[in-house]
């Protein structure tokens, strides 16, 4: 049963990463494919940690952890980059 | 110049002591688990570079202390003298030296050569880095 639920987690993240993708390659504004970007990321921290269940290995905790931490300046650093740009643009 | 949300600035300054405790542990443990100098000193210039987007670029000087080349120059010193131990010794440049001592609380410390090669590959990373960003963030400015 929890082998099962396993798979299925595994089946869903890859169902949304590819979702996400679509968003990413099609995303008509510039915020749009920044937060399909860190979708990826958090996807991709699920599945690390989903793996990690699955090896019963610990390390891989704090990959996900760093990649979490990753994430989260790649966040910071797109906002601050569309918040200038938006003020150069006069907006 | 004090831009950036609130938010933001109160979760640097308690981000930051966090991040560079979790870089001196990731350094530390790097031998024979998941770790080392290199991601280390990527963790460490994150929490730099997180506090270069909240606050501003003299405010990271002022706490970083240390010019960030210099940095990288001494990184490079240390790593580099790591190597030369062993050949004073009449081995093989670069042959592990390892120098176990007993602490009085800590238990057994394994003082070795690629521990002062991790020490200078986590100067030199967090130099490097830590010189890009604040480079860049003074040219946008």
């Amino acid at each position: 049963m929890f082998d099962l639920v396993l798979q299925l987690v595994f089946v869903i993240l890859s169902v949304s990463l590819a979702l996400v993708f679509f968003r990413l390659i099609k995303g008509p504004t510039l915020p749009d494919r920044v937060v399909a970007l860190e979708l990826i990321a958090s996807l991709t921290v699920g599945f690390i940690a989903a793996y990690a269940v699955l090896t019963e290995k610990s390390d891989f905790i704090d990959v996900a952890v760093v990649l979490a931490l990753t994430a989260f300046m790649a966040a910071v650093g797109f906002a601050r980059y569309l918040e200038k740009r938006g003020r150069r643009d006069g907006e | 110049m004090m831009e950036g949300s609130l938010i933001l600035r109160t979760a640097a300054r308690f981000l930051m002591p966090l991040l560079l405790t979790f870089s001196i542990f990731m350094l530390l443990r790097g031998h024979d688990q998941p770790g080392g100098g290199f991601i280390a000193g990527l963790i460490a210039a994150m929490a730099f570079a997180l506090y270069v987007f909240a606050f501003d670029v003299p405010t990271t000087r002022r706490i970083l202390r240390v010019d960030p080349r210099g940095m990288l120059g001494w990184g490079l010193l240390i790593a580099a003298l790591s190597g030369v131990i062993s050949a004073m010794l009449g081995q093989p440049f670069f042959t592990s030296q390892w120098w176990p001592i007993q602490l009085p609380v800590l238990g057994e410390l394994k003082l070795s050569t690629p521990l002062f090669f991790d020490i200078g590959v986590y100067l030199v990373v967090l130099g490097t880095v830590m010189t890009i960003v604040l480079t860049l963030a003074e040219a946008e400015e």
